[in-house]
């Protein structure tokens, strides 16, 4: 077996333990559908009327039976039916994730269109004041929550401009370009401030170890124009711990930047999930938690793969 | 315009292109609402759903039998009139001939005599059926009457009708099963869209025979951040919105051109008192806490002031003035005599729950009420839960003490039977009861004479105020804002936005 088939075999088995994982750990959580659902009228349901409700959110069974139920349809790709919905788990998750992918993608574009040159002239300019300048930025970039960003940006702007990006009603990409942008442009540049702010330093810190290499030095000695030393001999292997900690970041970024999607009003996957929780809704963050995860092994299995292609020294599961 | 102007604007410096002012020639929807709030509804089936925020959006798509005016009185929705007989044993509804749901079908008796049963049926866990089981059996004599054939005579019956919990739904989406999944109703909106926690989009029912509709329909964004809502309003982009946190309710008229409206609603703050267990069995302790809370002072504190001291009595029909109840000014030296005689001088530890964000305010409240009871030896820790959690221990009755937000109703009947009445179902939570206050509650379910019934409830207030299971604090307000645009809102004591029907939207 290859390394690539082996990787993708472990997938179903920790897909399973999500799973279960997911399972027990929302219903171990106080409360259920109907309480979240009536709140303190819950209370005055009749035991024939809560027993009637009980059959229809199937929490009548045993753990056990509602769990093998639902990895049988889940099997079948069916992942259960949305109680606040109405409609199927993955019919919600599908709608709401273009967003969630398109605002990690902004997001990560940012990071690096701003991290990585700000990191190599770093590290170039080691030590000097314009590094110390983009190492503070950089720090401040790290420690500020980016709930504090979004909100000093929607008050700047509110407040200031009088002007604030469309809330509320998401124009998707293909409907509205500009639209879409207009509203994405805030909360991506919020997401990829932090993010920006990670790969500066790593990129800056990789680049720093590397120049000081023996290969770097024995170029430099033959003459190679520092420009080509930095980005022919130099980036490719700094690149590496970017991509780790990009491919981490990203990954996270797919389960939803919960608090960004809260404040800017984005029906994207991660408010998606915090709502089901909150309503008990079973089945969707049964479905969404498993999705998550599916996207934070394909994103690893991506960065190492992009580790062998960039450094051929690097050979993946060896023969 | 501005409006359109400031989204374009974002867009042509996000693409630094010349496209985004092209854009700007986008008609303008004169007359549609633009409207925000922070939570979003959870469900359509009028029958089952509780909460607020849907209860808010159903209001504009169903309508009951009756409705209650902006002073709470009774007045006609579906029903145009209405009437007990002299026994008070049945009670008989012409209905408007003109009422018609949103696919066109006439408001037929059927419909109502199809909409109760299933209220009543347990399998449909209506969360007002308990409100309704006076009621034997329904007849349509005509196709314009309704009667209802009671058991007992039932007063509260009128007001718990009034409730979109009672709301009339076609038969046919009955037997179909479509309720909750379709809204069709008879009320003034239409449910074009709904798009759970991102946006609604609502038309006017031209259909509605309640009168003329004043915008083509309403837009609701469902922005989370109430923040965020206030800077939506300010730049243009909102034009209504409701606000649930007072904090950001008061920053409200520093801008030119919002205005707030502050409505007192039926929903009261109170601490709730476990009298089953421990040192609160003790009459004298329980009198001693009600002594040792400033209401003003927690009010004031914990909601900026924004309220006003209530007895358990919240609906202004039968509201008492406080002062003339049981230590309803702060008496710390009663207070510490009390503990005295109860044999509790050194106080005692106790655990209070509070839910987190329901209300904005819970914290904050029982913090000072922590600080005050510490003045008569009290030592409260406060334990904060997520709403769900707060909900399960609190229906289980499973608390000390407990900060609670409950929701008002406009009869004092219907508003209390659950707790106040022996077999009531929340009788547990409330860890309460004697004879004196069952009596007082089935007196005033049957008295039809409207002055009588408001010496009875007078009564109860006072006795259960002095018998101290628990504190009455304040009643807060439910706000909304509007931008100088629209005109015409009345705000409800309800907190509900029907007021939205008559609003109109200028440029």
């Amino acid at each position: 077996m290859n390394y690539l088939t082996r990787r993708l075999v472990t997938f179903p088995l920790v897909m399973l333990g999500v799973s279960v994982l997911v399972f027990i750990s929302i219903r171990l959580v106080p409360g259920d559908a109907i309480t979240a659902m009536l709140g303190t009228e819950a209370g005055l349901l009749t035991p024939a009327q809560r027993a009637s409700l009980e059959t229809y959110f199937g929490m009548d069974q045993s753990w056990f039976t509602q769990y093998w139920q639902w990895l049988g349809g889940a099997l079948h790709g069916n992942l259960g039916i949305s109680v606040t919905y109405g409609k199927p788990v993955l019919e919600v998750i599908l709608r709401v994730f273009p967003l969630t992918l398109e605002l990690a993608l902004l997001s990560m574009i940012v990071a690096l269109a701003v991290g990585l040159p700000a990191g190599i002239y770093a590290a170039t300019h080691a030590e000097k004041p314009s590094d110390l300048i983009v190492r503070i930025v950089a720090m401040i970039g790290q420690s500020t929550p980016s709930f504090v960003v979004a909100l000093l940006a929607i008050y700047a702007l509110s407040v200031w401009f009088g002007i604030l990006p469309a809330m509320g009603s998401f124009t998707p990409l293909w409907q509205d370009p500009l639209q879409n942008l207009a509203q994405m442009i805030l909360p991506a540049l919020t997401l990829g401030f932090a993010f920006a702010a990670a790969v500066t330093r790593i990129s800056r810190s990789a680049m720093l170890d590397i120049l000081s290499d023996d290969y770097v030095r024995t170029a430099r000695a033959k003459g190679v124009p520092a420009r080509k030393v930095i980005w022919h001999h130099a980036l490719p292997n700094a690149l590496i711990p970017v991509v780790t900690v990009s491919g981490v970041e990203f990954g996270y970024l797919l389960g939803g930047a919960v608090i960004v999607e809260q404040v800017f009003a984005l029906p994207g996957l991660g408010r998606t999930v915090l709502d089901a929780i909150l309503q008990r809704d079973y089945p969707l963050v049964q479905g969404s938690v498993l999705f998550i995860a599916l996207n934070f092994m394909i994103v690893n299995l991506l960065v190492d793969l992009a580790y062998a292609a960039l450094d051929p020294r690097i050979r993946l599961g060896g023969n | 315009m501005v409006r359109h102007f400031g989204k374009h604007l974002v867009s042509a410096l996000a693409v630094a292109t010349a496209l985004g002012l092209t854009g700007m020639a986008m008609p303008a929807a004169a007359a549609t609402l633009k409207m925000a709030w922070s939570q979003d509804a959870t469900g359509l089936d009028p029958h089952k759903q509780t909460a607020f925020s849907s209860i808010r959006l159903l209001e504009l798509v169903y309508e009951p039998l009756l409705r209650t005016d902006s002073e709470l009185n009774l007045a006609p929705a579906i029903a145009s009139s209405w009437e007990f007989s002299e026994d008070g044993k049945t009670l008989t509804f012409k209905l408007d001939p003109n009422a018609k749901f949103s696919n066109g079908d006439k408001v037929m008796p059927s419909d109502v005599k199809a909409s109760f049963e299933r209220i009543l049926d347990e399998a449909t866990s209506a969360a007002a059926r308990s409100n309704f089981l006076s009621i034997e059996s329904i007849d349509t004599p005509d196709d314009e009457t309704v009667v209802f054939n009671l058991s007992q005579p039932d007063v509260p019956l009128l007001t718990a009708m009034s409730s979109i919990n009672a709301a009339i739904v076609p038969e046919s989406a009955i037997e179909a099963g479509t309720i909750g999944t379709e809204a069709i109703g008879s009320g003034p909106f239409t449910l074009k869209s709904w798009d759970p926690n991102s946006k609604e989009v609502l038309e006017a029912n031209p259909e509605w025979a309640g009168g003329t509709v004043g915008v083509d329909g309403i837009d609701i964004s469902v922005l989370p951040d109430e923040t965020a809502i206030l800077a939506s309003l300010r730049t243009g982009q909102v034009d209504f919105a409701l606000i649930n946190d007072p904090l950001v309710a008061t920053l409200v008229p520093n801008n030119p051109n919002l205005t707030l409206n502050r409505e007192p609603v039926l929903s009261y703050h109170v601490l709730q008192l476990n009298a089953d267990e421990g040192a609160m069995k003790e009459l004298k302790v329980r009198q001693a806490i009600s002594c040792a809370i400033d209401r003003q002072d927690v009010l004031d504190a914990a909601l900026l002031g924004e309220g006003k001291v209530t007895g358990p009595l919240t609906m202004p029909a039968y509201a008492t003035d406080p002062s003339e109840l049981f230590c309803y000014t702060q008496d710390l030296d009663k207070a510490k005599e009390l503990m005295k005689e109860a044999g509790y001088e050194n106080g005692f530890s106790a655990k209070v729950i509070a839910a987190t964000g329901e209300p904005p305010t819970a914290a904050s409240e029982a913090q000072v009420i922590q600080s005050e009871l510490a003045e008569i030896g009290i030592k409260l820790d406060i334990e904060m839960m997520e709403l769900n959690v707060y909900v399960d221990r609190w229906l289980k009755g499973d608390f000390d003490m407990a900060v609670a937000l409950n929701g008002g109703r406009t009869d004092p009947y219907t508003m209390y039977n659950r707790y106040w009445t022996k077999d009531g179902n929340l009788a547990h939570v409330a860890h309460y009861g004697d004879d004196t206050l069952d009596t007082l509650m089935q007196e005033g379910r049957v008295e039809t004479d409207p002055a009588k019934r408001k010496a009875i409830f007078a009564e109860f207030s006072k006795h259960i105020t002095e018998m101290s299971p628990w504190i009455w604090l304040y009643t807060g307000y439910s706000y909304t804002a509007s931008s100088d645009k629209v005109q015409g809102f009345t705000a409800d004591p309800t907190g509900s936005l029907f007021g939205l029907s008559a609003v109109t939207v200028g440029e």
